[in-house]
């Protein structure tokens, strides 16, 4: 039905569900969401795979979805990562400019961004993102563009994500085993935070934190740049596994109680209410207490908050962000979670809506879908540069892959 | 004998109380120092020195001698042997009293290790004693590398001094060594050990006896070290020049016989003596004691400050801190091993029976003394000895979920384990 030099397809294993969103890029550069599918995940624990058949199984079941809804068939995919071992880091390249005239040119900022990317990481550490941010021009900041300007030193700071690569290729190898292709690995904050995010919020300066099952991604954007990047390995999961073990519940009844009655806080109307838990008879089985409900969540958000704007603090980048927060992943759907950021985090928090896409409105209001929608996003970004950089090349290249 | 040994102790010049002061060197390590001092103007006549190896003590400048002799040895010294030096001490006692009577203060100097310094150092301080003087005996114990014997017998003289001495300042000279240079002889290291020993004397004897600009009497000092059994740390330094009352605070606290200062907290009281030239003023006497006070804060502070014409444009400061070792509950004699033993398991008695409680090692009495000496070497009186609850490895809390993923450790805290615990937040 569709060309499938236009599909991209995003794929997020995360640690609640399997996610795989089909995008479809307009030959007008206008990105579609035609498909998606999703399954249960049952093989990760705080982002990365435990359990590498049980999670292949999701994966196929999600991409299967996904096929079906958008009638294509899926061969390649971005694929997202995360994971505790994820860091993200500033680095600056510096290069000489040595041409008589002194001007700028194109080889020059090349070779500075080659600079940068030179990082003395061990071996097992694999760079995900190398993001140029801004050039500096003899020491003068915040230049986008400096070719064609004069100068004898050109510098460019690069924000550099980087990972364990024994864990980055156990998400790799999972995809593959099921005959996909894998066009680039994402860092899911990062993906989120292109879903959520327009230009100008980018530009103003904002948060974006994806509260998942098992991690949380926080991405910082300021004066148009990606300036830090960050991951901890807390998430609904542990809200859940706190309700499980303060309650005295099974931890899937406890997933139910936080979805149906959470709340990031303790209001005055929760004190004194109780809940009273059935078997499936409808026999009543426990009564708990719904402020110990709630007091349980609302201890673990306001520790992961507080986490977040520590790291943040230290960066010195708290003052940046002036178009807000924006929540995503399946955390921002706690009720109140909004008052509590804004509590802690002290600026506006609002949750995250996907922008500048088309398509299925069922997946861009969720705010679970802003990495995946996001990843497809990242994708359609390549594809132009690809585009840009030598089509016939590009295309014969993908001419002979699939032969 | 070439000089009958002092009826008459000589007048200490600048002396305006008649303390009468009398050093014993004891052993050869205790007469180097003593002859130092002597060469670094000591007045000699007050000095004594008291050796079992005639060859040396023939040999030594010092005019008091008394040779600890028997027919047995043939004037070849104790051999190592504290043993035969608590003999020879015990032998001439009479001559060792007779030269400590009328003195008011009896410093001795020894080197701990040995036959004479060991065996014979505490009998003669116990003699000095019995005569009515105050006696502080200045100490040293061997290097790490002269073996651990002699080590040993060091600890044990060290013991047996402290139990007879009213105070006790022992420089442990392996401390010494971290500072001492690669190339440094071995003639050399032992000179710089004798050498600050005999500072140590000298600055004691100058607070004793010195017209100070702050004075401390001699009442004052017997009253901090009478019948106390400290044992001490002591550091000197010395600076000169316009900022030389902050050097010295820096040399002091940067010694390695301070620990780096951090004996300073645990001493029960502190002696700290400042001699100065007739320029020493009053804000530098502040500054020092301000910094040591700073450093030690709830410790008894004594001061005293002296002057000397020597000292124009120079400042030098001798601190001595003091812990009890033993300090109400032990009487001048040693508790029986027995008492000791039963104190040493007493610990365990309250056990619940329930419990299996593995029997006490049965330990010889050497080691009990070892146990004792080193339980009291640790805070002194000062709060008793502090016992920590140690902390089992047990997981109280399950990880549930996470129990097989790799634990979220941030700034040592396992963010796995739920928040409300960790904050310790009241469920009702």
């Amino acid at each position: 039905m569709f060309d499938s030099a236009s599909i991209i397809v995003g794929l997020e294993i995360g640690t609640s569900k399997v996610c795989a969103v089909v995008g479809d890029l307009s030959p007008e550069g206008v990105l579609n969401i035609v498909g998606l599918g999703q399954a249960k995940s049952r093989g990760v624990r705080k982002g990365e795979i435990m359990d590498a058949p049980q999670a292949e199984e999701d994966i196929r079941q999600a991409i299967v979805e996904a096929e079906q809804m958008a009638d294509v068939e899926i061969r390649s995919v971005y694929l997202g990562v995360t994971g505790a071992h994820i860091r993200g880091f500033n680095n600056r390249g510096v290069h000489p400019v040595v041409s008589a005239d002194r001007e700028i040119s194109e080889a020059d900022l090349q070779d500075v961004i080659k600079n940068a990317k030179t990082i003395n990481l061990p071996a097992q550490n694999h760079v995900i993102h190398a993001i140029r941010q801004h050039f500096l021009v003899d020491g003068q900041d915040g230049i986008a563009n400096p070719v064609g300007m004069l100068g004898s030193r050109v510098e460019v700071d690069v924000h550099v994500v980087h990972g364990n690569l024994n864990r980055l290729q156990n998400a790799i190898r999972a995809v593959k085993s099921l005959q996909l292709e894998v066009d680039d690995i994402v860092f899911t904050g990062l993906a989120s935070s292109l879903a959520l995010l327009s230009n100008e919020q980018k530009e103003l300066g904002s948060l974006v934190i994806d509260i998942g099952g098992g991690t949380t991604e926080y991405v910082v954007y300021a004066n148009g740049i990606i300036k830090h990047t960050g991951v901890l390995a807390v998430g609904g999961d542990h809200i859940s596994n706190d309700l499980a073990y303060g309650l005295k519940v099974p931890l899937s009844r406890a997933e139910q109680l936080k979805i149906e009655r959470g709340s990031a806080f303790v209001e005055e109307d929760a004190k004194g209410q109780t809940i009273t838990l059935a078997n499936e008879l409808g026999m009543p089985l426990k009564v708990i207490s719904l402020e110990n409900l709630r007091r349980i969540m609302a201890v673990r958000l306001e520790e992961l908050f507080e986490l977040l704007a520590q790291d943040i603090q230290q960066v010195n980048a708290m003052d940046y962000l002036r178009a807000g927060v924006f929540l995503a992943g399946g955390g921002a759907r706690i009720p109140q979670i909004g008052k509590l950021a804004e509590k802690i985090l002290g600026m506006p928090v609002s949750c995250g809506k996907t922008t500048s896409v088309s398509g299925l409105k069922s997946a861009l209001d969720q705010p679970e879908f802003a990495s995946p929608i996001g990843l497809v996003k990242f994708g359609t970004f390549q594809q132009r540069k690809r585009a840009t950089k030598g089509f016939l090349k590009d295309t014969l290249g993908q001419f002979f892959r699939r032969t | 004998m070439d000089e009958s040994p002092l009826t008459t102790p000589p007048a200490i010049e600048n002396t305006a109380r008649a303390v009468c002061l009398k050093v014993l060197g004891i052993g050869n390590a205790g007469m180097s120092v003593l002859e130092l001092l002597v060469a670094g103007g000591f007045p000699a006549a007050s000095t004594a020195a008291i050796n079992s190896d005639l060859e040396t003590l023939q040999a030594s400048s010092l005019p008091a001698k008394v040779p600890l002799e028997t027919k047995l040895l043939r004037g070849l010294g104790s051999g190592g042997d504290p043993e035969r030096g608590r003999t020879l001490a015990e032998e001439h006692a009479a001559a060792i009293k007779e030269l400590c009577r009328g003195s008011d203060l009896v410093f001795i100097t020894a080197g701990l290790g040995g036959g004479c310094g060991t065996g014979a150092g505490p009998i003669v301080a116990r003699l000095a004693k019995e005569t009515g003087a105050l006696v502080v005996a200045f100490l040293m114990t061997p290097f790490d590398c002269e073996g651990s014997r002699r080590q040993h017998l060091a600890q044990k003289g060290l013991e047996a001094f402290r139990e007879a001495a009213d105070a006790v300042i022992c420089l442990p000279n392996q401390k010494l060594f971290k500072t001492l240079e690669e190339n440094t002889s071995v003639l050399g290291a032992f000179k710089l050990t004798d050498e600050l020993l005999a500072d140590a004397v000298r600055s004691f004897w100058h607070l004793a006896t010195h017209k100070g600009l702050i004075d401390l009497h001699f009442g004052q000092l017997c009253e901090l070290l009478r019948d106390q059994h400290t044992e001490s740390a002591f550091a000197v330094a010395e600076a000169m020049g316009p900022t030389r009352s902050r050097e010295v605070v820096e040399k002091l606290l940067g010694s390695p016989l301070l620990d780096g200062g951090a004996v300073l907290p645990e001493s029960d009281s502190i002696l700290v003596s400042l001699m100065g030239g007739p320029d020493l003023t009053i804000a530098d006497v502040n500054r020092v004691m301000e910094e040591i006070a700073s450093k030690c804060e709830g410790v008894q502070v004594t001061m005293g400050a002296a002057i000397h014409q020597d000292f124009q444009d120079r400042l030098g400061v001798t601190i001595i801190a003091a812990r009890c070792v033993d300090h109400s509950s032990a009487p001048v004699s040693r508790p029986g091993i027995e008492g000791l033993q039963s104190q040493l398991l007493s610990g365990s008695s309250p056990r619940s029976g329930s419990r299996f409680v593995p029997p006490p090692p049965t330990l010889r009495p050497e080691q009990v003394e070892q146990l004792i000496a080193r339980q009291g070497r640790g805070r002194g009186q000062k709060g008793g000895p502090r016992f920590r609850q140690a902390q089992l490895p047990l997981e109280i809390v399950s990880k549930g979920r996470f129990d097989k993923s790799e634990p979220t450790i941030h700034k040592g805290e396992d963010l796995d384990v739920p928040t409300y615990i960790r904050r310790g937040v009241a469920l009702n």
